[in-house]
């Protein structure tokens, strides 16, 4: 968590946590589990009344910031919700909402709107296999979206797709012909993924968003804007993991003492310790550098990715370990943890992807 | 904040320029002989007279009076020339600290514009042959004699003694106490009758360690740092000062790193000479290796800023401290893996001092306190786990049971 809060921070903070515990405790997250979706619309919406959906929008189009650092108080959501293991789409709704922005707005006010008030859900695919070939006017787009969140259940799909001439995004009905969804299993019980499979689909200039020129640049910037709500996530998630695992070390005793008298241990939850105050640091310095598109956002994004994404697994094993039998079993909670933490490590770029980004900033 | 921050580094870019001269970052070798201890102070000087010595230190000891975030501005404009370096750690970023927070008017007035303006240097005399991370163990004694006190003992591994004008020196004073209460500090003219300091050569070939052996030396009573008795408080905030400036967050450190006085090696050059530079496994260890200087810096700014603000207390300075120790020797073994034979075996004419880094690898977890108290320091002070068990807490010093060997 970034450490100094303003007063509207801390208090939207404690809001959206309370909101959480008491609409989607671990228990209600359990039971989420058997559903397609994972999640409810009308928590969803619930969740959009709050701000959820509003921080990276400027004020004039009905959004607003609490500290006027919109991705850094969109952090303190993501947060929370990986205290929680909570469910929904906050990663590729809000990047969807950024690209729309970004781009102008254009013909795309109706989509931002309904994404804004929760009334409906967007997925995102930046990856390459989808290619566009232009035709009549607009294009015709190909090729399976793989590893989509919420590929199955979003309304509206900004699917970045390759040319002759460079990157184009479209932002899609999910209803438009020629899209079949099909879902994916996941690791995480409520978070889920689909391979979309792209027939002849047709795209009009009007579903162009960014017109109709390079997306390269939009691309890196929502990869960077999803790194960070991604990581923002896994370190709120492993700020639990630790808490409760630190009061099990004093509460759990062995030879007549408590597990955090032995010294063994004590020296593990000091590196734990270590590595959770990084990944907070590393998440707040890639955030605020993203919020003010620093030349060095691309990188910092990275940086953070790599770093959490191997640590914060690291972490929540050794807790595992640290709980004896009862931290592989069903009924204890850590597991929903590492299973949250393990998909995050390795989607949206894996640790060892964003290492290669690194290296290529550096060598370049 | 009295000077803004963007025009305070346009001027100090100005005032670098035609002031200091540049180091081409050919890896000149530093610090273990008289002539760049001689070097540094000269620096200094320049550095004082034209107004960027102690940028943070208060003004009426010698200082600017400025922010952290103007020595951090100076110091980033500081890069590329040749600055004293070797004041860094421990004179300005740990014992000069210990004595503002400590020392007497006289005392503050006596040493601290001396130290900036390039004319003192400061170094500790904490570790003992008996141990250093045991540091309230200390046996090292000093017996009062009317208006003087006696100095007898050793102590050892003290960075820079041989070119130092005074030791920071912790000694027993009470032997009936329990061991954190018979402490004093002081603080010790090192060139003087009685005092007899030897240097030690170390794996990497430098001699910058010392042994001191005090036999009957005379301290005058003024130099007592903080109470008598009452050293172990002067010793635990030396120690803070010491985890802040070697984990990296010292506002102190005049240009640069505090403890790197060699360039750090480009990976990215030695993988492109040794033909590696294509080889993904090798990007990777680059850019491990960049994440993790990275990262330290960040966890730096997050801690020096939590614990400013409250929300972390002090000990939470060995987060970093950690950090930096266990990152470095994670940096040193992928510097190897990526130069390849060339960073034993040098080519004829390269820099060649990968190899005498690894060696030093451990340097980096004991200097400053090892990681092992850091972890002990973190889980009891910081998560506030119960401490280890201490045989000697509570008895008198003179009961309490020494090494069979000591060293
Ligand atoms: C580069 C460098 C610069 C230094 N500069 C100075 C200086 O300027 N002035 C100065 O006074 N000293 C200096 N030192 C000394 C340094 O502070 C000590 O080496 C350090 O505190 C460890 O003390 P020791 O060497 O006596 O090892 P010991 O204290 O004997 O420790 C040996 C090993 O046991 C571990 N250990 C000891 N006690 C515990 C425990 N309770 N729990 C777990 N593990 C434990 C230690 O971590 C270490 O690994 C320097 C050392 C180095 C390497």
């Amino acid at each position: 968590m970034q450490l100094e809060l303003t007063k509207d921070q801390e208090m939207f903070r404690r809001t959206v946590r309370q909101f959480l515990e008491r609409e989607s405790p671990l228990t209600k997250v359990r039971e989420l589990a058997d559903e397609p979706a994972g999640f409810d619309r009308a928590w969803w919406r619930q969740g959009a009344e709050m701000g959820w959906t509003a921080m990276l929008v400027p004020e004039e189009l009905g959004g607003g910031t609490l500290s006027g650092q919109g991705l850094l108080d969109l952090a303190l959501v993501a947060e929370e919700m990986g205290r929680l293991v909570s469910p929904g789409a906050l990663v590729p709704v809000n990047v969807v909402i950024a690209s729309i922005v970004d781009a102008g707005v254009g013909g795309h006010g109706k989509a931002l709107e309904a994404l804004m008030a929760g009334e409906a859900i967007a997925a995102w695919y930046d990856g390459s296999g989808v290619t566009a070939s232009p035709a009549g006017g607009g294009y015709t787009l190909d090729g399976t979206a793989e590893l989509v969140e919420a590929g199955a259940d979003a309304d509206h799909l900004l699917v970045t797709a390759r040319t002759g001439d460079g990157l184009r995004q479209f932002l899609l009905p999910a209803t438009a012909p020629g899209l079949t969804p099909t879902r994916r299993d996941s690791l995480d019980l409520v978070r889920r993924h689909a391979d979309i499979g792209l027939d002849e689909v047709r795209a009009d200039v009007d579903t162009l968003v960014g017109g109709d020129r390079d997306a390269a640049a939009a691309v890196d910037r929502q990869r960077q804007i999803a790194t960070v709500l991604q990581t923002a996530e896994t370190a709120g998630a492993i700020d639990r993991v630790f808490e409760f695992t630190t009061q099990w070390a004093f509460d759990r005793y062995s030879f007549g003492r408590p597990l955090a008298s032995y010294q063994a241990l004590k020296h593990r939850f000091a590196d734990m310790k270590m590595w959770l105050e990084a990944s907070h640091a590393t998440v707040t310095a890639a955030a605020r550098a993203v919020q003010e598109r620093s030349p060095h956002a691309a990188e910092l994004a990275s940086v953070a990715k790599a770093y959490v994404g191997d640590r914060a697994a690291a972490l929540v094993q050794d807790c595992v370990q640290m709980h004896g039998g009862i931290g592989v079993t069903w009924e204890h909670d850590i597991h929903l943890y590492l299973r949250r933490v393990t998909v995050n490590q390795l989607t949206y770029g894996t640790p060892s992807d964003h290492r290669r980004r690194v290296a290529d900033l550096l060598a370049a | 904040m009295s000077e803004d921050l963007e025009s305070y580094r346009l001027a100090a870019r100005e005032w670098l320029a035609a002031n200091l001269p540049t180091v081409d970052g050919g890896g000149a070798r530093l610090g273990s002989d008289d002539e760049a201890w001689q070097r540094a102070r000269e620096l200094q000087r320049i550095l004082h007279d034209g107004g960027y010595a102690g940028i943070a230190y208060p003004k009426e000891y010698g200082g600017r009076g400025l922010t952290p975030a103007h020595q951090r501005v100076f110091n980033e404009e500081s890069a590329g020339y040749e600055m004293p370096l070797l004041l860094n750690v421990p004179t300005f970023s740990i014992c000069a600290p210990a004595i503002l927070d400590f020392g007497t008017e006289e005392q503050k007035r006596e040493h601290l514009p001396a130290v900036l303006r390039g004319d003192e240097v400061l170094v500790q005399f904490l570790s003992e042959p008996r141990g250093g991370s045991d540091l309230a163990g200390a046996i090292t004694r000093a017996t009062r004699d009317g208006d003087m006190w006696v100095l007898n003992g050793s102590k050892i591994w003290s960075s820079g003694a041989y070119a130092a004008d005074y030791g920071i020196c912790l000694a027993r004073t009470d032997w009936e106490a329990p061991k954190h209460s018979g402490l004093t500090m002081f603080i010790v003219k090192v060139h003087q009758p009685g005092v007899e300091v030897r240097r030690i050569k170390q794996v990497n070939g430098d001699s910058e360690f010392c042994q001191e052996f005090f036999d009957d030396v005379q301290i005058p009573a003024s130099d007592v740092l903080g109470e008598v008795n009452g050293g172990w408080a002067v010793a635990s905030r030396l120690l803070f000062h010491e985890r802040t400036a070697v984990g990296g967050g010292s506002p102190y450190v005049s240009g640069g790193h505090a403890v790197a006085r060699v360039p750090e090696p480009d990976l990215v050059e030695l993988a492109r000479r040794g033909g590696r530079l294509d080889d993904p496994g090798v990007r990777e260890l680059i850019a491990e290796s960049h994440i993790l200087r990275t990262v330290a810096g960040q966890l730096v700014d997050r801690v020096s800023a939590g614990i400013r603000g409250g929300a972390m207390p002090d000990p939470a300075a060995s987060l970093p401290r950690l950090f930096s120790a266990t990152s470095n020797e994670r940096r040193i073994d992928i510097a190897l893996a990526v130069a390849g034979p060339a960073a034993v075996i040098p080519p004829a004419g390269a820099p060649g001092d990968l190899g005498a880094r690894y060696l030093m690898r451990q340097g980096g977890s004991l200097g400053g306190g090892s990681s092992e108290m850091a972890r002990n320091i973190i889980s009891e002070r910081v998560l506030g786990m119960p401490r280890e068990f201490a045989a000697d807490k509570g008895v008198p010093f003179s009961q309490v049971r020494q090494s069979q060997t000591p060293g």
